[in-house]
């Protein structure tokens, strides 16, 4: 059971993983975390912060992940390869269908306006996660050490392009000297 | 060496080498692909990028299974991919054996703890820069906040929103397209 629900999972994130790892990972943390607790969401960030700091793509790292936790090693390479199988269609299907110029046009336009609402999809995953298990030392009277960090990685990366792997690292040493 | 043996070990070493994702492995395909075996010329090379790059899906996956069926057929194609995602799959199955025995210690609990804001800012931070790159106007910023409503507030599946984002961006773009037609109709 948990092996046909794996396979419907990433497979469905394969047809509908339009604007690359980020926008999966929005589908992968609604199925894995709300839909079937298979991780809590800590965990979740966890994951997340291992998949960006190992090379590979992000999607296939968390198919990986996801895979091991629930069903182990045959779960890992179930959940990877059902990642994967949609595209093995699409080489042979779609890329005959949309080669063409006309086509291309309305493929670009599409996608265009899907833009804004996968930036959407993206952020929600983000505010999902912002809860007081992954943010241990907020409220009032704390030293929210969690929120400084938050918005100090957040200020690096989105105005200064910081490296996320060296912001994963810095966080992590912060976090080792203040809890 | 045959071709798909090759494939197999050009998409390898892309896939354990390239940290931060799709994008970053291009440059990476293309110095293998283009520049040093020659397998295919460079317009035609962006040309498949550029379609790969509409298609859902894993980018680095696509690009591997497009690139290596046009080298060297099915063969190739399953030979490029499983380059492509046998180092990441190997590496997390490590990773996650590892950090599974040790994550329970307060020093591994403690760097954690500080890692955990940080991911979530990373994850706002390039949807923010998306919403910029796509031109988002005050009229259709409804778009993205409708999306974040929905599946934050509401907790609808992203999936949904996704297929209803795709009717919504295809109706735009046959109109759109129509009035490019007309436009060239009447000069």
């Amino acid at each position: 059971m948990i092996y046909l629900q794996l396979l419907w999972v990433f497979v469905k994130i394969g047809v509908l993983g339009f604007g690359g790892g980020y926008a999966m990972l929005s589908l992968i943390q609604h199925e894995v975390v709300d839909h079937y607790g298979w991780m809590t969401t800590t965990d979740f960030a966890d994951m997340v912060a291992i998949s960006q700091m190992t090379p590979g793509p992000i999607s296939i790292n968390l198919a990986t992940y996801v895979g091991y936790t629930t069903a182990g090693f045959g779960g890992s390479l179930l959940a990877s390869f059902a990642l994967c199988l949609p595209s093995i269609v699409m080489v042979y299907l779609i890329l005959k269908l949309f080669m063409s110029k006309k086509n291309n046009s309305l493929m670009d336009n599409t996608l265009k306006g899907l833009k804004p609402a996968i930036a959407g999809l993206i952020f929600a995953a983000g505010l999902s996660m912002m809860n007081t298990q992954n943010f241990v030392d907020f409220g009032r009277g704390q030293h929210n050490i969690s929120v400084i960090i938050c918005v100090l990685a957040f200020v690096a990366s989105y105005f200064f392009k910081a490296n996320p792997i060296l912001l994963i690292v810095l966080s992590g040493v912060v976090g080792f000297i203040v809890y | 060496m045959k071709k798909p043996l090759q494939l197999f070990w050009s998409f390898f070493k892309i896939g354990a080498f390239t940290l931060g994702g799709g994008y970053a492995m291009l440059s990476m395909v293309e110095k293998a692909v283009v520049d040093q075996k020659k397998w295919i010329p460079t317009d035609e090379f962006w040309d498949m990028i550029a379609v790969v790059q509409s298609l859902p899906g894993v980018f680095a996956v696509n690009t591997a299974l497009y690139v290596g069926h046009r080298v060297a057929g099915t063969k190739g194609a399953f030979a490029a991919m499983l380059g492509a995602i046998i180092p990441s799959i190997t590496i997390i199955l490590l990773l996650a054996t590892v950090f599974r025995e040790y994550r329970d210690q307060p020093v591994v609990e403690r760097i954690f703890k500080g890692i955990r804001p940080c991911v979530v800012a990373l994850i706002l931070a390039p949807s923010l820069r998306m919403i910029k790159s796509a031109k988002v106007t005050w009229k259709t910023a409804i778009i993205p906040i409708a999306t974040v409503f929905l599946i934050w507030w509401l907790k609808v599946s992203p999936a949904y929103v996704i297929l209803a984002a795709i009717a919504g961006s295809l109706v735009y773009a046959i109109i759109i397209n129509k009035k490019a037609k007309k436009e060239e109709a009447q000069p």
